[in-house]
């Protein structure tokens, strides 16, 4: 969903999951609105409510949702940071508990009874790649086709957000029955890889995968992270069996099914830490299907240089604050036993210490997001409930001051509109063409800033001048009765050696007279009249005064330079019938252009 | 058409008035007021709209009637008399030759009729020639009289088949015409008197005004918009918002700077290189001038190192922070980073001061495009920093703010916010669209933004932003943003909009 406000929009992950089997897995029914209801105090958003066939109507037409199913789906939007909550599982599991339906379960690593712990050694070559991996075993579980279904989005929802589109890390997930340890993570020149790929029926080697996979619609968008490396990483077990060829596709001979019993989950990756994190998330949320609940079997990663690390960490680490900051963070005044109930809530569990001086907090292996004590603090706000919480306005003292360059603008504008001219408002950015070429001057000339990823045109520069704007005004204006008079004060964008960011804005007055006539004498007074405004006479010396001047975007002789205070500070003139040409106007036309800096 | 018959207007007028008066209470009709008078309808006509002018002199009901007409050689026929008794009246005793006599204006029709009418007779054995002569001693031009009789306006005195045979010779037309149905009015009188448009100058001067009468104004009539400029509504609405900050004590943060450093914009705030925000499909990256170059040297480093390794109590995100993505200039993607650059230069001053700031300015997104999101928009931003500042006063500050908009239904819904925890969407209930929507986001900004600027530990900075936009489009009823913001506005728009009062 983009977001109204300001919040960019690739912000919010957004989960689907089937009504039934949410209220299901959470023992009780909902009415829409109070699931919404419930959803917006936990933080979530009920974005949508759907079903299968409406999303492919909406999306490929009528026509084709015919058989689809009609089962009412719920569409939530999750916090981005939150990725325990990217799958029914985690969701139903953060629900129970925010209710006190359930406790929090406490994950375990357990360490295979047999002592074959399962091994992955990563060589040299993938440093220079995709330098890590980390890996665990889901022993015993038992998929059915809506958890399996589950697995495979919640792998594809970690990809897209905290993976950073396969970027950062990469998942694979295997039938660990159809193979044999120890692994091997390494990297390889692509005509060396050679495997028959995921659902695919025969064999290509690297370079033909990636042909293969040039116009698939999903798995092109990750070819560029390794296409242009000398090797490719790849995972083998010990009979040379290709898992997976990170971050592209698995192997097809590792594919899990339903009946899969035992899973070998790899996450391979260029962020260690990321790695750890979507590693613990897969692994907490669906070791729930294991034959011993939330425990999740080991697996031993070794590195080149023989550094070797036990995964998944599932770490639980202990924070302590004081009951007396939480409350005075949110404005509240709760017993230190009632903010560690809270806590607990939000599958942070607390308990009092210390003389009920101090809240033990652990923060559980799914909770990535809590890094600092103000993250602990937000839960026990959102456990309070927010709209709980007693309003008051801040004792805060203040002078207000206006910024004086918005306070002269502000004042000239209500004038300018009173000397009979439009206000308009033009974009900030614009093409080169705008600013240049219909100017009739080369871009090179101009003191532009230039944008390197624009996605049309429209957005090649910074505007240098406010004219082309106020041109394009009218040229979308063309039936409205003659004369037109408009004006625009706002920002232009100039690079500037001096300034940090090498580029600075400039405050610009424009103007402009569109008529039968020329109207020199119409503009010319608007700028009497402006300088009259600043209390600026006209005179040589101390004053203002205009001299003719040469400039391409103006008819030769009817261009006049202005200076006041002693410096330039812009023109004014009849405008060069090739610019009104390119702008696409049919009448002659004078305009003014002035900073009006240097009279703060 | 008599002579005594005057036809300057009101004078005729007054012939109507005291035709009317003579007509009593069931009124007259155009036409047939106009045969009594010996006048032209369309004079009469005149005559009615002029007293219809006066205001309530008279009551005319507008009618529609059929009328018969002379065509022009009808007319010709009344002044000269019909071609047959023309040919008659040209005949001299002895007779005349048929050929000369075809030579004559009315020779041929006036010959035909003339013989059928047994008024002539042709001898075509005379000496020289045919030759036609007088049949009857005396004729009555019949045709004529008829004319005559519907000159005066009396074609209803002819039969039917008469009218017919003298349409069919082209003589008579039949006319639809508008007529009118008069009446006395509530201010009936047999005189006119001249009424005077307006005053003038003269009038006041000489007191004749007193005397005169006055033509009545037309108030349905709208009157004439005066010559002025126009504010555009977005930017009145700006003006508000400035306004409602001013009252509530902030100061105006100078927002003029667009081009933007990574770092000021993503770093200091707490937001991790990798973040999507960063991406090139959200944020419009600078080819030139591509990098920033100068920055605070160890507050650059402190943010190194709270991303990279944590600190002040933060995990951190544990990642490679490098120096090259913070340099990356961009546009700016929200104005946060301006209250950065604030909030750093607050904690360089000896002494912490509490501080109030808001701006209104544009930023700017490489977003996808379409009727409600633009590549840039305004956003509007408030920050309050002082020592102990709660969520709830987050809250109040926020309904306070609000209450000035005219929105006073709010409700806080917990959210994510890289550089802001707590976060809260606002949302206020819409009653045209009956449900709750989103009107603004805000948060305490993290710890982890704050202490590396140096700002004391106990001081907390609330902050919230929403879009200028939005509220503009709903204040004013516009669906597409293009109608409002950038070049292909509608200036009728704009001329039309009416002033700004947010909370009325």
């Amino acid at each position: 969903m983009r977001n109204v406000t300001v919040a960019q929009a690739s912000d919010m992950p957004t989960v689907s999951v089937k009504r039934e089997l949410l209220f299901q897995a959470l023992g009780r029914r909902y009415t829409d609105e109070e699931f919404d209801e419930l959803c917006f105090d936990f933080g979530l958003e009920l974005d949508e409510i759907t079903s299968e066939k409406d999303i492919i109507s909406k999306e490929q037409g009528d026509g084709k949702a015919e058989g689809a199913s009609d089962i009412i789906i719920y569409k939530i939007d999750v916090p981005a940071n939150r990725y325990d909550l990217l799958c029914l599982e985690g969701l139903v599991r953060g629900l129970q508990v925010f209710k006190e339906r359930i406790k929090a379960p406490r994950y375990k690593r357990i360490m295979p009874a047999n002592g074959g712990v399962q091994r992955l050694i990563i060589t040299e070559e993938t440093a220079q790649v995709r330098p890590h991996a980390v890996a665990a075993v889901l022993r015993n579980i038992t998929f059915s086709k809506d958890r399996y279904d589950s697995f495979i989005d919640l792998q594809e929802k970690l990809h897209q957000n905290i993976c950073r589109k396969r970027a950062l890390v990469a998942i694979g997930t295997h039938d660990l029955d159809t193979i044999s340890g120890p692994f091997t993570y390494t990297a390889r020149p692509p005509s060396e890889i050679r495997f028959k790929p995921l659902n695919q029926s025969k064999e290509y080697t690297a370079s033909e995968i990636m042909d293969l996979y040039r116009t698939d619609s999903q798995l092109k968008h990750y070819l560029h992270i390794i296409e242009n490396k000398p090797l490719y990483p790849v995972i083998y077990d010990s009979n040379g069996v290709v898992l997976s060829m990170p971050p592209i596709i698995n192997g097809n001979h590792t594919k899990i099914s339903l009946n899969t019993r035992n899973v070998f989950v790899e996450c391979t990756a260029t962020d260690i830490t990321k790695a750890k994190i979507v590693l613990d998330i897969l692994v907490t949320m669906f070791s729930e299907y294991c034959e011993k609940q939330f425990t999740v079997e080991a697996a031993e990663v070794t590195y080149h240089n023989g550094k070797t690390c036990i995964y998944p960490e599932l770490a639980y680490r202990r924070e302590k604050v004081k009951p007396d900051l939480i409350n005075k963070k949110i404005g509240i005044s709760e017993t230190p036993s009632s903010l560690a109930k809270l806590l607990t809530r939000m599958c942070l569990k607390s308990h009092v210490t210390g003389n009920g001086n101090n809240i033990e907090i652990e923060i559980p292996p799914t909770r990535a997001d809590i890094i600092h004590a103000c993250d602990i603090i937000e839960d026990a706000a959102i456990a309070y409930g927010y709209n709980n919480i007693q309003m008051t306005i801040p004792k805060t003292y203040t002078i207000a001051n206006q910024f004086p360059l918005n306070k002269l603008t502000e004042l000239l504008r209500q004038d300018l509109a009173a000397a009979g001219f439009t206000e308009a408002l033009t974009f900030a950015l614009c093409s080169q063409e705008d600013i240049a070429d219909k100017l009739g001057v080369d871009i090179s000339s101009t003191k532009a800033v230039h944008i390197a990823n624009p996605k049309t045109a429209e957005f090649q520069v910074a505007r240098t001048s406010l004219l082309p704007g106020l041109l394009k005004t009218i040229a979308a204006n063309r039936k409205m009765p003659l004369p037109l008079k408009l004006f625009e004060i706002s920002d232009i964008v100039v690079k500037d050696s001096t300034k940090d960011v090498g580029a600075r804005n400039q405050r610009n007055l424009c103007a402009i007279y569109y008529n039968k006539n020329p109207g020199f004498e119409v503009i010319h007074g608007l700028l009497d009249r402006v300088m009259q405004l600043l209390a600026v006479p006209p005179s040589k010396e101390s004053g203002y005064l205009i001299k003719a001047a040469e400039d391409s975007a103006f008819f030769p002789g009817r261009c006049a330079e202005i200076f006041a205070k002693g410096q330039s500070i812009g023109k004014l003139g009849v405008l060069h019938p090739d610019v009104i040409t390119k702008f696409e106007l049919t009448m002659p036309c004078s305009a003014l252009e002035i900073n009006i800096e240097p009279f703060l | 058409m008599s002579p005594a018959m005057a036809t300057d207007g009101p004078a005729l007028a007054e012939l109507l008035l005291q035709r009317l008066e003579r007509a009593g209470g069931g009124g007259l009709g155009s036409l047939e007021a106009a045969a009594a008078l010996g006048l032209e309808h369309q004079q009469l006509v005149g005559a009615v709209k002029s007293l219809q002018a006066l205001g309530e002199v008279i009551e005319a009901e507008q009618r529609s009637s059929k009328r018969w007409e002379l065509t022009p050689e009808g007319k010709e026929i009344v002044q000269e008399g019909s071609h047959e008794a023309r040919v008659f009246d040209s005949i001299p005793a002895e007779g005349l030759p048929q050929s000369e006599l075809m030579k004559l204006p009315s020779g041929k029709v006036g010959f035909s009729k003339a013989m059928s009418n047994k008024w002539v007779r042709l001898d075509k054995n005379a000496d020289g020639g045919p030759r036609v002569f007088r049949a009857v001693e005396s004729v009555q031009d019949l045709v004529r009289e008829k004319l005559q009789l519907v000159q005066r306006g009396d074609a209803e005195s002819l039969e039917e088949k008469d009218k017919n045979e003298l349409k069919k010779r082209k003589l008579l037309m039949e006319v639809n015409i508008k007529t009118y149905w008069i009446r006395k009015g509530s201010a009936f009188s047999t005189t006119v008197t001249k009424q005077e448009t307006d005053l003038t100058p003269e009038m006041l001067a000489s007191g004749s005004w007193r005397d005169l009468k006055f033509k009545a104004y037309n108030f349905e009539a709208l009157g004439i918009m005066p010559e002025s400029g126009h504010l555009h509504p977005l930017l009145k609405v700006r003006t508000q918002f400035r306004q409602i900050f001013l009252e509530m004590g902030f100061t105006e943060m100078p927002t003029n700077n667009f081009i933007e450093s990574s770092f000021w914009n993503f770093d200091a705030l707490f937001q991790p290189q990798q973040h999507p925000a960063r991406d090139q499909h959200d944020t419009f990256f600078l080819q030139d001038p591509a990098e920033a170059t100068d920055f605070p040297t160890d507050y650059l480093k402190r943010v190194k190192k709270i991303h990279s390794q944590g600190g002040y109590g933060s995990q951190g995100y544990k990642y490679d922070w490098k120096l090259e993505e913070a340099r990356k200039n961009i546009l700016r993607t929200h104005t946060t980073a301006v209250s950065a650059r604030m909030l750093y230069r607050l904690a360089q001053q000896e002494k912490f001061t509490p501080a109030k700031y808001f701006s209104i300015d544009r930023v700017f997104r490489n977003e996808t495009l379409d009727a409600t999101h633009l590549a840039e928009f305004h956003q509007i931003e408030g920050v309050v920093a002082d020592y102990g500042l709660t969520l709830g006063d987050l809250m109040g500050t926020l309904r306070e703010f609000f209450t000035k908009l005219g929105i006073s239904q709010l409700r806080f819904k917990p959210a994510y916010n890289p550089y802001t925890e707590p976060s809260m969407e606002v949302f206020s209930y819409h009653r045209g669209l009956q449900k709750w929507v989103e009107v603004g986001n805000s948060g305490i900004f993290r710890p982890e933004m704050l202490l590396p600027m140096g700002l004391p530990e106990g001081v907390s900075v609330i902050a919230w932003g929403l879009s200028l936009e939005r509220p503009t489009m709903i204040k004013y009823g516009i669906n597409n943003i293009r109608e409002l913001v950038g070049h292909k506005v509608n200036l009728q728009m704009v001329y039309d909009s009416p002033l700004c009062r947010l909370d009325a």
